[in-house]
């Protein structure tokens, strides 16, 4: 994954500064490499390479709960429904396993995701709380829509209280390789998004090659995104390893030549503790302790919290759980 | 503060123990006291010598092994020996039951196993668990396969019968798979000797070779020190010897086997490059170079040690690698969050500190990651030199550690040049995005594994064995399975023809003159880079008829004279590279020449051997037959598509082995040259000759045909004088990579001794004529002996 790019400088911790992005240099992609046996080979070896296990695993699934963004993204969503589920972020872990780990105080989730239309009540239901509203926008999930609705959709949600934007990339703009139609649209958006945070959904499952992810990876930053995120969790593949870790390079390549430290988000098809392990693994190994962090990096998952509620009560307990035993969202 | 919170903070991996107390039990149960296993049972050294396995985790004592000496290889070959008609006599599907049966029962014991291995040798349990012992089981599968199609997928072949099997410590366990399950699956039966570091998973494989029920005697194991090995080596009974281990060792083998007639494979030493072209994914070549040399502990033979990357990337990779490096977790075996393990002893945790002292003393730049070591047990940091001069004894040395050597270069003929010099030759890693880098590299570089954009990929289904000082000899594949059979011996008939014995006396011979008008005498001269030359030492002997009169000078040629014809041949290369399509034009060319002069070769052959007219033009018209068939071959002898993993190409390629050196028998002289020049050349490679002593003006006829016949100069080059001699010579020579010599069962012997210089691939016939008029005069088996295969990897996708 080499760009011609000179390596300008280590990475340069910028916490609490947002990506503000660099003007399109095509050169520092168009000599993208990115050989898919060999990254599908690291994949599968990052897991196995680590193991987290008892005290540790337990510590590791707090900190994969709080950078969960606790998501619902349904036709049938309601008012109340997502009421529930900021319920369900403030108080994501039983309080006697809270207590029983010895934390100080509740973890809270990373975000609550919803659709604009329900960005008002999640605000509501998360008052007080510190937890973060994030609304998908711009035609979620397939974005084909003109650019100016797409446009007003995000100041829409913005308006109504969201603090981060999940916007999607036109898919064909990377089909046609046409990166500057790609910058602009990004660009404009990031405008779009004022002082709320712009997290890019490739949907790498319809852009299929890792060279495109990893492209589409640099353009999106490059036009300022702050998150680059995999999926919208409605494309056929949606998270996976080799995909991420492609993503994670680009990230690691583009904060080398600009210092930017930009956060990523994998969404879609993760359900379990394991799963969370695993990508938590994958972040240390190529990025640093210093991406794990909300601020850095989310989940993007609605069933994996139930998994780590259970296997956190196995380790407190030392017997296998039950969903039944944890709150529903 | 509670541990959790404690945890939140450092993120942590923590401990991850795998569980060894069953391992400990089974341990304990035997007292940590093992025997040898011979003809089905355990039985301890009949003087009671044992040595110590420690584990190099730690350094502490693991167990007590039984030290085996002349008496129990002495019973081991004799079991094997007393199995071997029985095993050999079962239809292959019987043997293939066994070998299933210990595939399985091998891989119900998975974790024990892998265990066991990481304790006994220091390796991570990562490793352990996930290759080593699943590709040994693999082998026992794939050969289970094997011994089903031994008789329909190799007819006219036997097995050899008792194999004396040496192994290495890196991959314990593996390596006895690789060594056993072909040898069995062909109906060999084995006496199998561990190496001294790491005998136990071994041993415990004894235990589920009793389980399965498998014949006493089909396998014995002896476990022992080098004089072991050695007195194993050295044993008469034993038709073969299979080794892997060091370079040092497998020439002191290859010594002591010369003239024994035991098959010989050596599987030795290696320096192999990893080279990193511009256009490469750096990220996943970084990777590339974890599995390459920070695998086991960079304890790999094959390992990517040398680093070769393109300039203008140099420092961005290294870069890379220190990060990557740097993220390594060094420590105990058995933790699974564990990458690098422990150097399996003391003695080479000390060589290779000694090695990389001597790196930093001749200036190169070493860099290693920070933190310390585990306190105790044998511990060395992955590092990284760069800057390193190709003539830096660390760039020569296989320093069997995890330490890789970095050198840059500028274009692509470079990196092959630097690849490619040196002794060894058994793999390379070579990394870029382009087809055309990538194999135009790999069909370049001198290695019997080639892996493209990826390293260390093993399977039983592809052959895995190197060039030059890296050995000879394939394990895996259909390739490997031809190094435990042999050609059925009623195949080889008596042969035909007179062997007359040649004079080499320089001084005038009288006898020849007739009263009338002589004829204008011909000079004959040694035939070198395609021109007629004289002798160096300005000497000629003097061939005679079958009547014992003289027939002719014909020169005599010294050590200069093949010195001369191997540098030609050297400089001949270009003839590899032409199409198989060509090569066959200009054979089938020297068929139709020789056609044209056959009522001449027929004279000759009556004057000097005496042949009956009928039985000269018999010669002739086989010789012209002869050719066309190797000239049919050249264009359909090709190789194969190994089934290994998917989305993978595994191209076996049969690759000739460039400068080949042929001492020729002296019976059917005219015929037996041509079966021995024609498979070689029609591979692609340049041959120096030494025909036929006796019969040499033959030979000196035959190079005015290859004149007439568009053959490039230096591809066939013909040295007349005396066999042994030049045989030395041929032998002792580092730049000709393998020899023919059919003669003396003492000038083999000799051939085999003076080979072990460069370990050239011998094929030699132990004085045992071969009727080149039968069917053992032609076949696959000449093709086969005139190329070496090299398995290239290709991973693909998208």
């Amino acid at each position: 994954m080499n760009t011609s790019a000179q390596v300008a400088a280590h990475l340069v911790p910028t916490h609490g500064l947002r990506n503000a992005g660099m003007p399109l240099n095509l050169d520092l992609i168009a000599n993208a490499r990115v050989n898919l046996s060999a990254v599908e080979r690291r994949a599968a070896t990052l897991t196995t390479r680590r193991s987290v296990k008892k005290e540790w695993q337990a510590a590791w699934l707090i900190k994969a709960l709080t950078c969960v963004d606790l998501t619902t993204l349904s036709g049938d969503d309601t008012p109340d429904r997502v009421a529930r589920l900021c319920a369900k972020a403030r108080m994501p872990l039983r309080a006697d396993l809270v207590e029983a780990l010895g934390l100080d105080t509740m973890p809270k989730v990373g975000a609550v995701c919803v659709y604009p239309t329900m960005v008002k009540s999640a605000v509501r239901a998360l008052q007080g709380s510190g937890i973060p509203v994030a609304s998908v926008a711009t035609g979620f999930p397939t974005g084909l829509m003109t650019l100016k609705l797409r446009l007003a959709e995000i100041r829409y949600a913005v308006e109504e209280g969201a603090a981060e934007i999940d916007i999607v990339i036109s898919r064909a703009t990377v089909f046609s390789g046409d990166w500057q139609a790609l910058y602009d649209e990004i660009s404009a958006m990031r405008e779009a998004c004022g002082e709320a945070h712009l997290k890019a959904i490739l949907a790498t499952g319809d852009l299929k090659s890792l060279r495109n992810v990893y492209r589409a990876s640099w353009v999106a930053m490059m036009a300022g995104a702050d998150f680059i995120k995999t999926s919208t969790g409605k494309e056929d593949v949606n998270a996976t390893l080799p995909v991420g870790l492609t993503m994670v390079r680009a990230l690691r390549d583009y904060g080398e030549v600009s210092g930017v430290a930009v956060g990523f988000k994998p969404a879609g098809g993760l359900k379990s503790a394991k799963d969370a392990l695993a990508w938590l693994t994958l972040i240390k190994e190529e990025l640093g302790n210093r991406w794990l962090d909300p601020s850095l990096f989310r989940f993007g998952a609605s069933s994996m919290l139930g998994d780590i509620e259970r296997q956190i009560e196995h380790y407190v307990t030392g017997r296998y759980s039950a969903a039944n035993r944890h709150a529903i969202a | 503060m509670s541990k959790v919170t404690e945890i939140l903070k450092t993120m942590d991996y923590g401990l991850a123990p795998e569980a060894n107390d069953q391992v400990l039990a089974w341990l304990d149960g035997k007292q940590r006291q093992f025997k040898h296993f011979i003809n089905g049972e355990f039985v301890g050294s009949a003087d009671g010598a044992q040595f110590s396995v420690i584990a190099p985790a730690t350094g502490e004592k693991l167990a007590s092994v039984a030290q085996g000496s002349k008496q129990e290889i002495d019973a081991a070959v004799a079991a094997a020996r007393g199995a071997f008609k029985r095993w050999s006599a079962l239809p292959g599907n019987a043997r293939a039951r066994y070998l299933y049966a210990l595939a399985r029962l091998l891989q119900k014991r998975e974790r024990f196993f892998s265990v066991l291995e990481s304790m006994d040798n220091g390796k991570t349990i990562r490793e352990s668990r996930d290759i080593d012992i699943p590709l040994a089981a693999r082998h026992f599968y794939h050969h289970a396969g094997w011994a089903d199609l031994i008789d329909s997928e190799f007819p006219d072949h036997t097995p050899v019968g008792v194999c004396g099997q040496i192994i290495p410590w890196n991959f314990p366990l593996l390596m006895l798979a690789w060594k056993i399950s072909p040898a069995l699956a062909a109906g060999n039966t084995v006496v199998l000797k561990p190496a001294e570091y790491t005998p136990l998973t071994a041993l415990a494989f004894a235990e589920l070779c009793q389980e399965a029920g498998l014949p006493p005697g089909v396998v014995n194991i002896v476990t022992g020190d080098g004089e072991t090995g050695a007195l194993l080596v050295a044993h008469e009974d034993v038709d073969k010897i299979a080794f892997t281990g060091s370079t040092e060792v497998g020439r002191a083998i290859r010594n002591s086997t010369a003239g024994t007639g035991k098959k010989l494979t050596l599987e030795l030493g290696g320096k192999s490059p990893f080279i990193v072209f511009d256009d490469a994914d750096l990220d996943s070549a970084v990777e590339g170079v974890v599995d390459a040399i920070w695998f086991n502990q960079g304890q790999v033979c094959c390992a990517g040690s040398r680093l070769l990357v393109h300039e203008s990337v140099a420092n961005r990779f290294h870069d890379k690698l220190k990060a990557r490096a740097g993220k390594l977790r060094v420590g105990d075996p058995l933790d699974k969050s564990t990458d690098i393990g422990a150097i399996v002893s003391e003695v080479q945790l000390a060589r290779i500190a000694k090695l990389v002292e001597q790196g930093r003393a001749e200036g190169a730049q070493c860099w290693q990651p920070d933190g310390a070591m585990p306190s105790r047990g044998f511990y060395f940091p992955p590092t990284l030199f760069t800057g390193v001069a190709p003539a830096a004894t660390i760039a020569q040395e296989e320093i069997f550690g995890p330490v890789l050597v970095s050198t840059t270069f500028r274009t692509q003929d470079e990196a092959l040049q630097l690849a490619n010099h040196s002794r060894f030759g058994l793999a390379a890693s070579i990394w870029s995005e382009n087809i055309n880098v990538a194999l135009d590299a790999a069909a370049r570089v001198k290695a019997g594994v080639v892996w493209i954009n990826s390293t260390n990929l093993f399977d039983a289904g592809a052959g895995f064995g190197g060039y030059r000082e890296s050995g000879f000899g394939r394990e895996g594949g259909r390739e490997g399975i031809y190094e435990y059979l042999k050609l059925h011996p009623n195949t080889a008939a008596r042969p035909r023809g007179a062997s007359v014995k040649a004079s080499y006396s320089i001084a005038p011979a009288v006898g020849g003159a007739t009263a009338s008008l002589p004829l204008l005498d011909h000079t004959a001269k040694l035939y070198i880079g395609g021109k007629q030359v004289r002798p160096d030492g300005g000497n000629s002997y003097t061939v005679f008829d079958a009547k014992g009169k003289p027939a002719g000078q014909v020169g005599l040629a010294n050590r200069k004279d093949i010195r001369n014809a191997v540098e030609s041949a050297n400089a001949a290369g270009g003839w590899s590279g032409y199409t198989a399509h060509n090569r066959a034009q200009v054979l089938f060319f020297l068929a139709e020449n020789l056609e044209q002069r056959g009522d001449e070769f027929a004279t000759r052959l009556r004057s000097l051997l005496g042949a009956t007219a009928a039985e000269a033009k018999a010669e002739v018209a086989q010789s012209i037959a002869r050719i066309m068939f190797y000239a049919a071959h050249a264009d359909k002898y090709d190789g194969a598509v190994h089934s290994t993993r998917s989305r993978n190409v595994t191209l076996a390629m049969p690759e000739p082995w460039g400068v080949l050196g042929i001492v020729c028998p002296d019976n059917s002289p005219l015929l037996s040259m041509i079966s021995l020049i024609m498979p070689a050349i029609a591979m692609g490679n340049r041959v120096v000759v030494v025909p036929s002593a006796a019969s040499a003006l033959i030979a000196t006829d035959f190079y005015q045909v290859i004149e007439t016949s568009d053959v490039p100069g230096g591809v066939i080059n013909l040295i007349t004088g005396e066999r042994e001699v030049l045989a030395k010579t041929i032998a002792e020579h580092d730049d000709i990579a393998a020899v023919w010599y059919f003669g003396t069962k003492e000038g083999s012997a000799n051939v085999e001794r003076a080979s072990s210089g460069n370990l050239k691939s011998t094929w030699v016939d132990a004085g045992v004529p071969r009727n080149w008029h039968s069917t053992a005069g032609q076949g696959r088996e000449f093709l086969q002996r005139a190329t070496q295969i090299k398995n290239i990897w290709v991973p693909y996708g998208e």
